[in-house]
């Protein structure tokens, strides 16, 4: 089993401290950088499968080479090696450009399966994996909660989220599938493992290595924010405190209030 | 050139989306507003009944019956009959904000390399141009953003606009399906419906939300009875769906649900900013938590600091009171 993991490097949610930048993108050296979530429940999924059919587990990320920082990370977590593409043209890509890079990466390596985040944390765009796999001519399983190839038949069986729970698909392998929450917990990277990512092999392509002609044709990036704003905030409520059978009384009356009682 | 716009339309059940309807209103005014036109788009295995509701909204609609678009992946053919639509002169594309429409603009987006304006709130034209409103970064901000260009994929969340019918239903122009998806799609095998999943999170009016605090699968009875006293339906935040004590469809926030409804009244929930991103649209808030330092005491209309083990069951009880039941 060959499956390649798309990671992509975001600010970690847990400092809370994502913005934008003065020039309205993404100020990445505002918060500690970690892999996408739903990138590292796909990873997690990718090295159970490998631990059990055996075969291998590689990283493309597209992000500066400061991205290496957190490539490790998912290496730590067991990834065998990682392709990096990074480019001094590239900081700021749009959604379609970054789909084509990262298809026209994801052609240079074998793989069974190629595994990519429903959305990221940062961005949120939800574009990406679907993107990569319209580029590539594959078939895309996306919103995975459990991911089963069989290497026999060569097909892999996907539980898809659904709106009322989930679906079972099954696509030919080489797929592509955008993974969710719903794989499961990430493990831990243990001592272990942090020791031996660091002489795991990180591969960096550039842009001349995967061609110019990603780029959009006039160098601009066609997509931008043209305007930053806190959200609405909420009007300060009242807190009541007291005994359980009052606080439901005052919570009866307010709903009695705005008839919603 | 006149911008042309399409709303790819949801089905669920034979019918169409609230938020499709929600989607070709916003359409059905941008197209008015640019001096242009807007269509609709269902492909479904039996589009009927959706096609001739989404006409109520839109002039005109592309209706397309497809076996396979109901026994595959949806996405896939969804995405090639749009872009049998684009090669025709649609010049903008709006999807949901959904697993299927994220599926579609994504898949477009690979196909067309057009720009993507991502989870839109709302859009309006600025010289010419589409210019769509975003909560981005769980919720810390709000952007507006354009695709440079003649051409874009839009995604829109629920809420951006209430469903407003026109007052002449536009016509339904039946086609042939393609046959060749986007991309090959997937076969269905099973399709399975996880209990307490099929109320709708989005179209509730009233929204109980369990979270950590309830303490296991048994927490949610008091959530569920609260739900069902108040005529609403439940819904958890992650750490609830994440420690599988209800089902992920019911999960509300950044990663799950936005829901907008009149009344929204947790047990135990932080109101972590990922959480809040799924519902600070709701009109009015209570939360019961027993911290009173809770963020969600923040953003609560009512903040009843107490244990929900304690308060949940008085209230319910008030409630039967009140009754007279
Ligand atoms: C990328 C990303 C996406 C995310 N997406 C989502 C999302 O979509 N939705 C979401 O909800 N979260 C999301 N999260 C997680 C989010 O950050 C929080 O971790 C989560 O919302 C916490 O859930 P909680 O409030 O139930 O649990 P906690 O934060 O643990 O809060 C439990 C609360 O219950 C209270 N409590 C405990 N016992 C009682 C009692 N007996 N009586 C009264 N109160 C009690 C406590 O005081 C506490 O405030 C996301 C996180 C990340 C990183
Ligand atoms: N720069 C990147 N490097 C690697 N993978 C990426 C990158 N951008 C997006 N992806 C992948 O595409 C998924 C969806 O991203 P998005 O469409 O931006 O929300 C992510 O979860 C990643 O798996």
């Amino acid at each position: 089993m060959r499956i390649l993991v798309m990671t992509k490097p975001v600010p970690d949610p847990a400092a809370n401290a994502e913005r934008l930048g003065p020039n309205l993108r993404l100020d990445r050296a505002a918060s500690p950088t970690v892999v996408n979530g739903n990138d590292e429940y796909g990873l997690e999924a990718a090295l159970q499968l490998v631990e059990r059919l055996g075969g291998e587990v590689a990283i493309l990320t597209m992000a500066p080479t400061t991205g290496i920082e957190t490539m490790r990370k998912a290496l730590a977590m067991g990834a065998t090696r990682g392709v990096l593409v990074a480019d001094a043209a590239l900081p700021g890509a749009d959604i379609p450009t970054t789909i084509r890079v990262l298809a026209s990466a994801a052609a240079t390596q074998e793989f069974d399966l190629l595994l990519g985040g429903l959305d990221t944390s940062d961005g949120a765009g939800g574009a990406v994996t679907a993107g990569v796999a319209a580029r590539l001519g594959l078939p895309l399983v996306s919103a995975a909660a459990l991911i089963e190839p069989d290497e026999a038949s060569r097909a892999v069986r996907v539980r898809r989220l659904s709106a009322k729970g989930y679906d079972v698909l099954e696509a030919p392998m080489p797929a592509v599938i955008s993974c969710t929450q719903a794989l499961g917990t990430p493990r831990y990277p243990t001592l272990k493992g942090i020791m031996s990512a660091r002489s795991r092999q990180i591969t960096t392509l550039s842009l001349a290595d995967l061609g110019e002609e990603l780029l959009p044709p006039d160098g601009q990036w066609p997509s931008r924010v043209l305007e930053v704003q806190p959200p609405p905030g909420r009007a300060a409520g009242r807190t009541i405190t007291g005994a359980a059978a009052d606080a439901a009384r005052e919570i009866a009356d307010f709903l009695a209030d705005r008839r919603l009682i | 050139m006149a911008p042309m716009l399409l709303v790819v339309a949801e089905v669920a059940d034979g019918q169409l989306t609230k938020l499709s309807a929600e989607i070709a209103t916003l359409a059905a005014g941008l197209a008015a507003s640019s001096g242009g036109s807007a269509l609709g788009l269902v492909v479904d295995g039996a589009p009927d009944t959706a096609a001739a509701e989404l006409a109520a909204y839109l002039p005109r609609v592309v209706s397309v019956s497809s076996a396979a678009a109901a026994d595959e992946a949806w996405a896939p053919h969804a995405a090639a009959e749009a872009r049998r639509l684009a090669d025709e002169g649609v010049t903008h594309v709006l999807a949901g904000v959904t697993n299927d429409g994220r599926d579609v603009a994504g898949l477009l987006c690979g196909a067309l390399g057009w720009g993507v304006l991502a989870n839109a709130s709302g859009a309006a034209w600025a010289d010419g141009q589409l210019v769509v409103e975003a909560m981005v970064l769980a919720g810390k901000a709000i952007t507006r953003s354009t695709v440079d260009g003649p051409a874009a994929i839009v995604t829109v969340r629920s809420g951006a606009m209430d469903a407003a019918e026109r007052g002449t239903p536009g016509a339904v122009e039946v086609r042939e399906p393609l046959g060749a998806p986007l991309v090959p799609a997937p076969r269905v095998l099973d399709r399975v419906a996880e209990a307490g999943a099929e109320a709708s999170l989005e179209e509730a009016k009233i929204v109980v939300v369990g979270g950590r605090g309830v303490g296991g699968p048994e927490g949610f009875a008091l959530v569920d009875e609260l739900a069902s006293l108040l005529g609403g339906v439940t819904g958890a935040s992650r750490a609830a769906v994440d420690a599988g004590w209800i089902p992920y469809a019911r999960q509300i926030g950044q990663t799950g649900k936005v829901v907008r409804p009149a009344l929204y009244l947790s047990l135990g929930v932080s109101g972590a900013m990922q959480h809040r991103a799924g519902m600070q649209g709701s009109q009015t808030v209570i939360a019961i938590n027993r911290d009173p330092d809770a963020p969600v005491g923040e953003i609560a209309d009512l903040f009843v600091i107490g244990d929900l083990f304690e308060v949940g069951p008085a209230l319910a009880a008030e409630i039967r009171t009140r009754r007279g039941a």
